[in-house]
């Protein structure tokens, strides 16, 4: 089994950090093993934001619409796996309709240092591409250099109007 | 058995100018006609999703009702709502389900399980509490008023017939400005 690797500095804490300064008051989300300790655990245990948990992330792009559309920034917690299992809901709600769906997506067996199209794993190869035919925004978050870039994503998703992706590439601490 | 648009008209005179209302594809159409308004929510994107939207919107304003008038096809198609929903329980939400046994939207084929499935059954199980069915309308002219003022969520089903034909303008449910103006009502307030 391939050892995990959490790179140093990209830290759970920070990543939380990030997202409450952006001003997230709700996180909605299917566990996904990549954030499941680093960025889930401590986001259940606490209230800011509040924890909604769902059984499937489709469901999870129109909560983040209804809040959106009540001026509640949300952000969907997922895997890529269930990214690519809600392309419909995308295609409608956040695309077609022009709305802020903020989502941060671990990338499940992505080998650490290694860019998401280069992976062994065709799910995770195709992502980016599914997204850039999409029109979504993306960025890669796998080192603490990185953790800057997610205030901002959010920021503009919200000025805009539009959807972006967090692409989480290893287990943060 | 009670026909959709009859049952509709009931329910549109306990709706205030604050309340959300989130009708689905034939229901929206029906809807449209009985009850325009500022407040009405129809872009939901997807089929199935209605009520997800409606879970945000309940969360996001505290201080409005939030009413879905969803279908049964579309309620299938998102079962894991009603376990969400009921796990969140947001006391302003309120989910209404006109159950005729047809995807009506899409050439009136019959709903898997058509007349075996419980809808009211399946909002037990996924945990709903307040959860109501009606067929008959006189019965549900006397409890539409009250069931609004429950603490939700509460879930209820209207065993309907069809309204009969609609014109189908996709334009009146989708479209930009019916997207823009619902925005700008719920932003005004």
């Amino acid at each position: 089994m391939e050892e995990r690797d959490t790179a140093d500095g990209l830290s759970g804490e920070s990543i939380l950090r990030e997202v409450r300064a952006a001003g997230v008051s709700f996180v909605v989300s299917v566990p996904d093993i990549t954030t499941s300790d680093g960025l889930l655990r401590p986001l259940a245990a606490g209230t800011d934001p509040r924890l909604i948990r769902i059984c499937k992330e489709d469901e999870g792009i129109g909560i983040c619409a209804g809040l959106a559309h009540a001026d509640k920034r949300a952000l969907l917690l997922i895997q890529h796996t269930g990214l690519l299992d809600s392309i419909n809901a995308l295609r409608g709600v956040a695309c077609e309709y022009e709305l802020p769906i903020c989502m941060m997506v671990g990338l499940l067996a992505k080998e650490p240092g290694v860019a998401p199209r280069q992976s062994k794993q065709y799910g995770v190869r195709i992502v980016e591409p599914i997204l850039e035919a999409m029109g979504i925004a993306y960025h890669e978050i796998e080192e603490a250099a990185d953790i800057p870039k997610i205030k901002p994503a959010i920021d503009e998703s919200y000025a805009r109007s539009r959807p972006v992706a967090l692409l989480i590439g290893r287990q943060p601490s | 058995m009670m026909r959709r648009d009859e049952a509709l008209r009931v329910l549109a005179r306990h709706i205030t100018d604050r309340d959300i209302v989130l009708p689905v594809y034939s229901t929206a159409f029906d809807w449209l006609d009985i009850a325009p308004r500022a407040l009405n929510y129809t872009a939901h994107g997807a089929m199935g999703l209605a009520s997800s939207h409606a879970l945000g919107l309940a969360l996001g304003r505290p201080d409005r009702r939030v009413i879905v008038l969803d279908g049964d096809g579309s309620l299938l198609m998102n079962l894991g709502t009603l376990v969400t929903c009921a796990a969140a329980a947001p006391p302003n939400l309120y989910h209404f389900v006109c159950e005729n046994g047809t995807y009506e939207a899409n050439g009136g084929h019959p709903i898997p399980g058509r007349g075996h499935v419980s809808f009211t059954g399946l909002a037990r199980a996924a945990g709903h509490r307040a959860v109501h069915e009606f067929s008959d309308l006189p019965n549900f002219e006397q409890q539409a008023a009250a069931i609004l003022t429950e603490t939700g969520p509460v879930f209820t089903v209207l065993k309907v017939t069809s309204s009969g034909e609609q014109e189908r303008d996709y334009g009146r449910i989708h479209g930009r400005a019916v997207r823009q103006a619902f925005k700008d009502a719920l932003k005004s307030d």
